[in-house]
């Protein structure tokens, strides 16, 4: 039972294995805001292995196209995500409200600011940090035409997620999982097929109330999760947890609006550049 | 190719973490396998799958050669159609195989290659269809949409009751039926489970009972199909009169092997002729002319009709059932519609169904068995 000791608050360890394009980054970073940043406990992956990772994007192999990829990663907010949100949104949301206190969940205690009247209430200034990490990593994804897998397990929900992901353009699956929908896709979804690079979970509990399988199942694939987790789930796998209500529809309209407008972002942003070095390009080639 | 191996040793570099690897075994995710490899891992994916581009490169193939194959018949390419193109590889051909799949065929693309099996996904890995990652993204993309109507319905309902307009009424859905599961199937391409289906057709169902626009009932047709009313009144024929001006309405009727026509004549004393002979000469037995006197008897006209009647087949009781039947029919038309449902309740207008049950081997009659002997 150490781990939950290395989980304090505002704790933040390295993010998200490289899989996107570049070598894992130091654990000094300055991208890693916040401080203490302490290493998980499969300590395999934070040493800093200097081999060079394939590209998963077929994309042609030119001296150009490594500013395409890198130079976003140098900046703190490359598509300036704090416009899109406030905490006052995020208080009319509200997000801030939790579950009774008896629904608690241990790890949850840091990300609670407090109880009232039985009631537990979410520290706001906690999950503007992390929600500005989530979708930071989430337009990072979209900008290099990642995958990304909304899954939520919420019946009041699930039209609005899946019109949500359909509108950006990214997949969901806010229906039954099939056990083996990740780990063994390859006889369920055809040979060949591409997994998704992040699943986002706006929902991380099942029907039962008990933690989704595609978390367990999106760190056994090495999948980057980010995920609203209230007051009554275990935020241990998710790798950008979002303390937060799933249970609102205010709160869930939000979640989906602000994903969808940094995918959107994010996708324009990849275009844009594109189409302005292939003018350059063109020019430099004349 | 090299793209797609690429992507494979990816996928594989994912899996095979414990795999041991070259220079690279010290980082969990980087282990190259390589595709014959992956290939063995894996087991039974099922059927190949086919691209876009393979099916229109087959069509354009399939095309030109059916122009070609018209030159070669010496007909006209631009109205060559499928059943020439089967009569010319029949002719150029021939094949004596008794399996017809077996033959040479050469049929639309298309038709050869199952929807079904295409590949769901691009150049780049990314899905078509925005629900490919459920496994059923056919069935719950129909669900997406039928829920999208239905929260339209609801709005539209919403709005009336605010500006206070009167309710629309609901469709009466009789004479159609919900397509069944196996109709579904074929629709969708997809394997269904009976939990889904039953879903999906409580689903139309609740959207059915709200008062919806003309949209979602064309959306609501496409999965009703109609059912042939079963039940037709049986018209009664209408009374014909004969030369004499007399009334006189026929009937036929079977029982067991006996075939029966009779006539029944107006205005008549009570006479019954059967085959040209007097009734009580061809049934001198008591019980077969009360069953002919019955349908008279049960309508209290039993002076009134004349009957002539033909009959051939059975014996002495079976023709008489015939002709009561034939005669029972024949009076359809005198009576009112009270009656005929009165006589239909009576067993009157019934054919007698029972036949001579055939003997059984093992057995000495239909029922009987032999003698059982202890020792």
């Amino acid at each position: 039972m150490a781990v939950p000791r290395l989980l304090r608050a505002g704790e933040r360890v390295v993010p998200g294995p490289a899989r996107p394009g570049s070598a894992p980054p130091h654990p000094c970073d300055p991208r890693v805001s916040l401080p203490a940043a302490a290493p998980r406990l499969y300590s395999s992956v934070s040493a800093p292995v200097p081999v060079p990772v394939p590209v998963p994007v077929p994309a042609p192999p030119s001296a150009v196209d490594d500013s395409l990829l890198s130079k976003p990663l140098s900046h703190p907010d490359f598509f300036n995500l704090k416009e899109l949100f406030s905490l006052k949104d995020l208080f009319n949301a509200r997000v801030h409200l939790g579950h009774k206190k008896g629904c608690r969940h241990r790890f949850m205690e840091p990300y609670i600011f407090g109880c009232r009247l039985d009631q537990d209430i979410i520290d706001l200034d906690q999950t503007m940090e992390h929600l500005q990490l989530a979708l930071n990593f989430t337009a990072h994804i979209a900008y290099r035409k990642g995958i990304i897998l909304f899954v939520s397990r919420k019946r009041q929900f699930c039209h609005l997620i899946e019109s949500t992901a359909r509108e950006c353009g990214e997949y969901a699956h806010t229906r039954y999982w099939q056990g083996g929908l990740l780990t063994n896709a390859h006889i369920q979804l055809g040979s060949g097929v591409r997994l998704p690079d992040l699943i986002i979970f706006l929902s991380t509990l099942s029907n039962i109330f008990e933690p989704h399988v595609a978390i367990q199942d999106a760190a056994k694939m090495n999948i980057p999760t980010v995920g609203v987790v209230d007051t009554n789930c275990n935020p241990c796998l998710i790798t950008y947890p979002i303390p937060g209500n799933d249970d609102s529809p205010t709160a869930m309209e939000l979640y989906c609006k602000l994903f969808k407008m940094t995918i959107i972002r994010a996708k324009e942003k990849r275009r844009q550049r594109e189409i302005f070095d292939e003018l350059r390009r063109k020019a430099e080639g004349k | 190719m090299a793209a797609a191996v690429g992507r494979v040793l990816r996928l594989g570099g994912r899996w095979s973490a414990a795999a041991p690897g070259g220079p690279r075994a010290q980082t969990l995710r980087l282990i190259y396998t390589t595709t014959a490899v992956q290939k063995k891992n894996v087991g039974a994916s099922g059927p190949e799958k086919y691209t876009e581009e393979f099916i229109k490169k087959q069509i354009e193939e399939f095309n030109l050669g059916k122009r070609h194959l018209a030159n070669m018949m010496g007909e006209d390419p631009e109205t060559f159609t499928q059943e020439d193109i089967d009569r010319a590889i029949a002719y150029l051909f021939p094949s004596g195989l008794f399996d017809r799949q077996a033959r040479p065929m050469m049929k639309h693309p298309t038709a050869i290659f199952p929807e079904q099996r295409k590949i769901q996904w691009g150049e780049d890995g990314r899905p078509f269809h925005f629900l490919f990652y459920t496994g059923k993204q056919s069935y719950y993309s129909l669900m997406h949409e039928t829920y999208e109507k239905l929260l339209n319905a609801q709005k539209y309902q919403d709005q009336l009751t605010a500006q206070d307009l009167p309710q629309k009424e609901k469709r009466n859905l009789a004479g159609s039926r919900w397509l069944t599961k196996i109709e579904l199937e074929e629709m969708l391409l997809e394997k269904l489970s009976d939990d889904d289906y039953s879903r999906f057709i409580q689903l139309l169902q609740k959207l059915m009972t709200l008062p919806c626009g003309d949209i979602e009932e064309k959306y609501i047709q496409k999965f009703t199909k109609e059912v042939p009313v079963q039940l037709e009144k049986a018209v009664t024929e209408p009374l014909k009169y004969d030369e004499r001006g007399v009334a006189f309405s026929t009937g036929e009727g079977t029982r067991k092997t006996s075939r029966a026509t009779a006539v029944v004549y107006d205005n008549g004393t009570g006479k019954i002729t059967v085959n040209g002979i007097d009734v009580l000469h061809y049934f001198p037995v008591l019980q077969d002319r009360e069953q002919l006197l019955f349908p008279f008897q049960f309508l209290d006209r039993v002076g009134k009709h004349d009957m002539v009647c033909t009959v051939s087949g059975g014996g002495r009781s079976s023709q008489a059932g015939a002709i009561r039947l034939a005669s029972a029919k024949a009076l359809r038309s005198f009576v009112t519609e009270k009656e005929v449902e009165f006589m239909r309740q009576a067993g009157l207008l019934t054919v007698d169904p029972r036949v001579r049950e055939r003997k059984k081997p093992g057995q000495e009659g239909a029922r009987r068995k032999f003698t059982w002997k202890k020792r």
